[in-house]
């Protein structure tokens, strides 16, 4: 026990500097150099192992880097199962993390290797254009994760997201009594304007920021500022909705940039798991 | 008329605020305008809504005075009576009117706020993507199972409960096409198209791969292709293969265990789904594996090693008769003295001589009336591969005849040819014809004149009893071409014995050479004797044929130019194994009606039509035979 600190404060310091360096940057990218290595091997072996009469899945190297690829992509997948299970050492969340991302990266080496560059219509090339997803939506996540936050808080200028619909209702309240000297036509648009959801639109609007069915914007469009003093006063106020609008929106649309890479991430990596089983079952059944 | 107007307002703390007033009009109004009786400032409301008016006989009328309609006991309408004694419920945009009277008292209009449902979503958790998105978990299970069911189980399952009946080229001639597509979906499987020659199969996964988990038998590939022989016994060939590099020998021990029929089965040279092209022949480099050093694993082969035709290719070796009457032919080296004793007499050097007897005679027949051309011998066969065998009758009875008497009728009668007993028969029988009559002046009478019974022909006695020994002898009618012999103490010739195929292992078309003088290859011109072979040895062959790359010092041969003066252009014709060896059937190149022939690349001189496939198989019979 000679070697063990009589204080906590040098074990704590280590914790606390391993705590604010990056999955990326994990051990000096132990997990890059490994994964650059098995790809630069495969990619070596591909070139240099001569396959008669070409490159395919299954010839003795097709094989090889098929067993490589579907272990990877078997245990890349346990990290859903990994991060559930709160647990501390040598296998930690972070080094798993990294060699998550680091390894799935060669994937697109040793999978695209895999095919021999050969692509059909079939449940083969499902499985790689699935594989593909996977790892393209998850090199959107990494990026996300490091680049969007920012644009976030900026955003926010400040406000929670409770403030920002808070504000908005300011301004419906007031758009609301505002509206009341408004003839049935433009009493309507405001109406439509008010009654519509704030987060109305899918999930398409959400990640352009391009609302085409926005009420709010047709209302100002449609009442004219110069037909009165209640009609300047709506319009005035209907700008300033709109402004909060494209506030909420834009915080939506960052959000869901940042957000989305896991909705492909997800469900395309149980579909590859389920495309990869019918891949090998087929390959086999009929061999 | 009176109206009691209550209005009911909810405090935030919940109690109910409740403020009368009264009014005394004609018509009381309802709308979003303040200067209406009763002001609803909601912007479903119109400006001017709707209106209460006296209709008599204590009845109240209920007008929309807008666009707007309003509701009337639950159900809209624009205009109505109403009974306030009866009692009656309108609503006008938020606003709930319960409307009564008691007796002949003022209309009681209990106005009242109709209470939204508040919102039970969290709104700061709109913000997330989730909340415009399926589930995850939704879309994994949808996507999962989608694939799991349609691209595999279906398959399976429609695999597995298939009738199973239907085999081999059943799939392609077998009643309805054998139910095309029998096991759905399974297309998805395939990992590219088929060849062309098993393009017809495209749908028909279950015809080659028959067993799950199993791979494409040898079995049932010979069920369409039972034609195809082995190349060699299999024990031998996996004896007879190179070594595989370690990777590969490694992938077909795993195979093997598994069932695998192995690397001399149809599917290790033949892979499928490698895109809708043509059957390569075979390289140089994939004969080249096994027969660059085959006898140093099959110590005890006859033939030599080979690599490249152009640089490493054994002596040829023709099956022919070496001695007189041997039952079968043998094969010998043309690097050795040959002789081959067909049983013939024949020079080819007179018969071939443009200034000779031979040709003067030619000329002077019709049938000829020019020198001699080896085509009026020897005739190709009818696929221009080879040549038919030479017949005596049509191509030597022209100069050589077997004319030998007349019959009863005046006509010349000839010896049969072909057999010495019918020859012996024809000799005996030979003078029986009319002679001339001997002149000497002097009739005879009765029975005894010509044509009588006892008439005697006096004249000189026909050479026939002598005959039948000389005929035989060199200089008579057969010894001519034939060698006399003794069979069981009576005269007999030599039997002819003539291989139909001198080189049965491998492929010659005279098609492809038509250009080429015959003498090029065959030195008949200066043969004096039968027992000269005649045929070309490897070396003459490799004049004009290299190996599949040209050497340095060699020009590709050019098509348009034609055969002749290549040798001297330096031309080669790059030339493969499978230029005249097959792989399945070792006496010929692919079938005529082989896709690989339908085009004719550079260099490949065998244009055969449909005709040769029939040749070729009766070449392969013969063999076998």
């Amino acid at each position: 026990m000679a070697s063990v600190p009589n204080n906590r404060f040098s074990q704590d310091e280590r914790r606390r500097n391993a705590d604010h360096i990056s999955f990326l940057k994990h051990k000096g990218f132990r997990w890059l150099w490994i994964a650059l290595l098995l790809s630069i091997v495969t990619g070596a072996g591909y070139a240099l192992i001569d396959q008669d009469p070409r490159p395919n899945g299954g010839s003795w190297y097709g094989y090889t880097l098929g067993t490589i690829g579907l272990l990877l992509i078997v245990w890349l997948s346990l990290l859903g199962v990994r991060k559930r299970r709160i647990s501390e050492g040598q296998w930690s969340l972070k080094a798993w993390t990294s060699a998550h991302v680091y390894l799935g990266l060669s994937l697109i080496v040793v999978g695209t290797l895999h095919t021999g560059f050969q692509i059909g219509w079939n449940v083969h090339t499902l499985a790689y254009v699935l594989m593909m997803l996977v790892i393209i939506s998850g090199i959107w996540g990494v990026y996300a994760y490091a680049a969007l936050p920012k644009p976030l808080a900026m955003n926010r200028q400040q406000m929670t997201r409770g403030d920002m619909l808070e504000e908005l209702t300011v301004i419906d309240r007031q758009l609301d009594s505002a509206a009341q000297p408004l003839d049935r036509a433009e009493a309507d648009l405001v109406l439509a304007a008010l009654r519509q959801d704030t987060f109305y639109g899918g999930p398409l609007a959400r990640l352009t920021g391009v609302y085409p069915g926005c009420q709010t914007n047709r209302a100002l469009n449609g009442i004219a500022p110069t037909s009165g003093a209640a009609a300047q006063s709506v319009h005035d106020l209907l700008a300033k909705r709109a402004k909060q609008l494209s506030q909420i929106r834009r915080q939506l649309r960052t959000r869901a940039m940042l957000e989305v890479w896991l909705f492909i991430h997800i469900p395309a990596t149980i579909a590859l798991l389920a495309a990869l089983l019918a891949h090998v079952i087929s390959v086999f059944y009929y061999w | 008329m009176a109206f009691l107007i209550r209005t009911i307002a909810v405090a935030k703390s919940g109690r109910e605020i409740s403020r009368d007033r009264t009014l005394d009009v004609g018509e009381l109004t309802v709308g979003r305008a303040p200067e209406n009786d009763i002001h609803l400032a909601d912007l479903t409301v119109e400006l001017q809504h709707l209106s209460l008016s006296d209709a008599g006989g204590g009845m109240l009328r209920a007008t929309a005075l807008g666009q707007l309609p309003f509701s009337l006991d639950g159900s809209s309408t624009t205009e109505a009576m109403i009974d306030p004694n009866a009692g009656a419920n309108i609503i006008v945009g938020p606003a709930n009117l319960e409307i009564s009277r008691e007796g002949d008292g003022p209309v009681q209009i209990i106005q009242s706020v109709i209470k939204k449902s508040a919102a039970t979503v969290e709104p700061t958790k709109s913000f997330a993507l989730a909340s415009a998105m399926p589930s995850k978990r939704a879309m994994a299970w949808t996507g999962a199972l989608a694939i799991l069911i349609l691209l595999l189980s279906v398959p399976i399952v429609t695999h597995l409960t298939r009738d199973t009946s239907v085999k081999g080229t059943d799939y392609l001639t077998g009643p309805d096409q054998a139910r095309i597509n029998q096991v759905s979906f399974d297309s998805t499987w395939s990992s590219g198209k088929l060849s062309l020659a098993h393009h017809e199969l495209e749908d028909n996964c279950e015809a080659c791969h028959a067993t799950p988990f199993v791979t494409v038998q040898d079995e049932t590939c010979l069920t369409c292709h039972e034609e195809l022989g082995d190349h060699a016994d299999k024990p031998r060939l996996k004896t007879g293969m190179a070594p595989l590099p370690a990777g590969e020998a490694w992938q077909w021990a795993v195979a093997e265990t598994l069932g695998n029929e192995g690397p001399g089965s149809c599917t290790s040279c033949h892979l499928e789904h490698e895109g809708n092209v043509r059957l390569e022949a075979a390289t140089e480099q994939f004969c080249a594996e096994c027969h660059q050093d085959l006898d140093a694993r099959l110590t005890d082969v006859a033939f030599g090693n080979a690599d490249n035709f152009g640089a490493k290719h054994p002596q040829f070796r023709p099956t022919f008769y070496t001695e007189h009457g041997q039952e079968n032919p043998v094969r010998v080296s043309l690097d050795t003295p040959v002789e081959e004793k067909s049983g013939l007499i024949f020079p080819h050097d007179i018969h071939m001589e443009v200034n000779g007897g031979v040709a003067r005679m030619a000329i002077s027949l019709d049938q000829y009336g020019e020198p001699l051309e080896c085509s009026n011998c020897h005739e190709l066969t009818d696929d221009e591969i080879g040549y038919k065998p030479v017949e005596m009758e049509p191509a030597c009875e022209a100069c050589h005849s077997l004319v030998a008497d007349r019959d009863a009728t005046g006509a010349f009668t000839s010896l049969r040819h072909g057999d010495v007993s019918d020859l012996m028969e024809d000799l005996a029988t030979m003078g029986k014809g009319p002679k001339r009559a001997v002149v000497t002046g002097r009739e005879r009478p009765g029975q005894f004149a010509t044509g009588g019974t006892y008439a005697i022909n006096f004249g000189r006695p026909a050479a026939s009893l002598i005959a039948i020994n000389r005929a035989l002898l060199p200089g008579g009618t057969c010894g001519d071409c034939h060698i006399r012999t003794t069979t069981d103490g009576r005269p007999d010739l030599i039997p002819v014995n003539l291989p139909d195929r001198f080189l049965g292992h491998g492929f010659f078309t005279h098609k492809g050479h038509e250009d080429e003088e015959c003498t090029s290859c065959h030195e008949a011109d200066t043969s004096k004797v039968a027992t000269d072979l005649l045929l070309p040895n490897v070396e003459s062959c490799q004049d004009c044929h290299t190996g599949e790359a040209l050497k340095e010092d060699e020009q590709p041969f050019v098509l348009a130019s034609g055969i002749k003066g290549m040798i001297d252009r330096g031309e080669k014709v790059t030339s493969s194994c499978a230029m005249c060896h097959g792989y399945h059937t070792p006496t010929a190149p692919w079938p005529g009606d082989h896709p690989i022939l339908q085009s004719t690349p550079e260099g490949m001189p065998n244009e055969m039509d449909a005709k040769s496939t029939d040749s070729i198989a009766s070449i392969s019979a013969m063999l076998k035979d």
